[in-house]
């Protein structure tokens, strides 16, 4: 220790400092707003370019203005409670009601399969079979069974949400490790105390990232059985537009939509980290 | 440290017998595999025992058979006069990982063996009391912060007071501290001596070290793999306390280089 100290006072002026060269990639190097900004102008300019030289026809791809204006055209509408604030209204409530039931439903189901010995053998392999079907072919069972109302756009957002639920759900009651099972165990819990202070704990990461990928279900599913069960829902305000050849309403239309789902996510993910605060979630490389 | 938790637990006279293990087997039933072959084993009221072995001769096994989580293939066990038919109360047992919940604090950490046995109001009124613990392994200040901002050594220490807070009469450790440094390791284990002595609790403690099973206890049984059997018990009569320092007098390289002596005859088998 004092051999240490004494020869580092000898040296002291010869003793250079070492630099650190590090070598950052450009590319990892670009600060997030600009990245941002140059993905998007490249985009919008992109477009101009091939709709302004009239490579495609203005029927198939609008050029960014004429979408702008029919967004700000469509935000009035909105804003002043028109009829589209009535159709988004109603897409909406579809799709809470819809999560919501997913959330139960594929929380339940989740919880059995992944819980029990008998949910395992007896319910997963139909769960497995049923999910690997094209779920949105069921809308128009969806409509006979519950008619033209919201009913069943509920149904099948829900049906197609409840899957991954069910998946994450089942998976994280799994992840707790054998020390945490062993401990439990010592401590003598019944297995509804482990269930709910250990497992279900452990598991919400996964639990709230199979209701991540639900959430985007929903919309889809919502507006999926718009398309294929009328309605008054944004969908059919897309159907109606899409057959006018109002390309420019169905890109701003479904902007719009994107907003919701974007906000959905935001909830979720919002509400995971409040809930799951010991766990930080991330997703690709950097902002260490 | 302090006369008054100097007191014995479960009322039994030091010296007495807690747990008695007869002609214990166990044939795991899925690969057949021979971890235990016809243990006897008795451990004394206040004593520290612990066992040592190559990997995989059923170590952790005699520890789980002992804990209750395992039901022997043959044998009895008895604890405190009861034979042990699955987890009790009176033992307390430690992990390699601290494994303590992200979702709660140190000290709710630490009261959960209260909350799982006598419900949430029992674990709030069990809150001081893990304050004291804390206070004992050198964790005062930490009472309110998540695991995750504990170092591994913390955590193994807010795992001690976990153990200790069902007051149980037995304590079995597989491996505590061999994920920390020999540092921190060294410190651990005196901290454990400590709080045994004080609490008279009897200690049943798995390890790898032969060092730390010689400075640690009165008694040492070594193991043979395949089938896993005990080979010898090895007395440990250096004084008590237990220093350190003791780790360089003669006696203590005499233990150690016997038990070395035997584990090697052991490999060759
Ligand atoms: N759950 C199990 N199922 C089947 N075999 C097992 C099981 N657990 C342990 N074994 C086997 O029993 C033997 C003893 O294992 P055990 O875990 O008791 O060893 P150990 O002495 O604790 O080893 P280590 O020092 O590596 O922790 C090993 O051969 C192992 O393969
Ligand atoms: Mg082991």
């Amino acid at each position: 220790m004092t051999e240490l100290q004494t020869n580092q006072s000898a040296d002291v002026e010869t003793v250079q400092d070492t630099v650190w060269v590090q070598e950052i990639a450009f590319i990892d190097s670009v600060p997030r707003s600009i990245a941002m900004t140059f993905v998007f102008v490249m985009f919008i300019g992109t477009w101009q370019l091939v709709t302004s030289f009239g490579l495609v026809s203005p029927i198939i791809l609008p050029t960014p203005l004429e979408t702008l204006n029919d967004m700000i055209f469509v935000g009035k509408n909105l804003l002043t409670g028109g009829y589209m604030l009535t159709s988004l209204w109603i897409t909406i409530k579809e799709v809470i009601y819809g999560f919501a039931l997913a959330i139960a439903i594929g929380f339940s189901l989740g919880v059995l399969v992944g819980e029990t010995a008998f949910g395992e053998k007896a319910v997963m392999p139909y769960l497995v079979a049923i999910d690997t079907m094209p779920k949105v072919a069921f809308a128009p069972l969806f409509v006979a069974w519950l008619g033209f109302g919201i009913e069943s756009k509920v149904a099948l957002a829900a049906f197609i949400a409840t899957f991954p639920i069910v998946v994450g759900t089942a998976a994280g009651l799994h992840a707790a490790d054998e020390n945490a099972r062993m401990l439990f165990k010592t401590m003598g819990a019944t297995r509804m105390q482990t269930l709910i202070k250990m497992k279900l704990p452990t598991g919400l990461p996964q639990i709230f990232t199979g209701v991540k990928i639900g959430a985007v279900g929903v919309m889809a599913g919502a507006i999926t059985g718009e398309f294929l069960g009328g309605g008054k829902g944004f969908g059919e305000l897309i159907r109606v537009a899409a057959s006018q050849l109002n390309t420019p309403r169905v890109f701003s239309l479904i902007l719009y939509l994107s907003l919701v789902g974007l906000a959905l996510y935001l909830i979720v993910q919002w509400t995971q980290r409040k809930v799951v605060f010991w766990h930080k979630e991330r997703v690709g490389a950097g902002d260490y | 440290m302090n006369a008054e938790v100097a007191t014995d637990y479960s009322g039994a006279p030091v010296g007495a017998p807690v747990y008695e293990l007869t002609n214990v087997s166990k044939t795991y039933a899925r690969n057949l595999v021979v971890a235990l072959e016809k243990v006897d084993l008795t451990l004394k009221k206040g004593s520290f025992t612990s066992v040592i072995g190559s990997s995989g001769c059923g170590k952790s096994t005699l520890l789980k058979v002992m804990a209750g989580l395992i039901p022997p293939t043959q044998g009895r066990v008895v604890l405190q006069g009861k034979p042990v038919t699955g987890p009790r109360r009176d033992i307390g047992m430690m992990f390699q990982q601290a494994t303590l919940f992200p979702w709660k604090t140190a000290v709710e950490n630490i009261v959960l063996p209260i909350e799982i046995r006598d419900g949430k109001a029992a674990a709030r009124k069990a809150m001081d009391k893990a304050h004291e613990l804390l206070d004992i392994v050198g964790l005062k200040g930490f009472e309110n912060v998540y695991p995750n901002e504990l170092s591994g050594g913390m955590a193994q220490r807010a795992s001690i007071c976990r153990m200790l807070i069902t007051e149980p009469a037995v304590l079995l450790l597989d491996e505590p501290f061999s994920a920390l440094d020999e540092l921190s390791r060294d410190m651990m284990n005196m901290e454990l001596q400590r709080i045994c002595m004080e609490q008279n609790a009897t200690a049943f403690l798995v390890t790898h070290s032969i060092q730390e099973a010689v400075i640690l206890s009165d008694d040492i049984v070594v193991m043979k793999p395949r089938p896993g059997r005990i080979a010898e018990i090895v007395k440990v009569d250096l004084p008590r306390p237990r220093t350190l320092d003791m780790m360089t007098t003669p006696k203590f390289g005499e233990i150690v280089d016997h038990i070395r002596g035997m584990l090697d005859k052991g490999e060759d088998m």
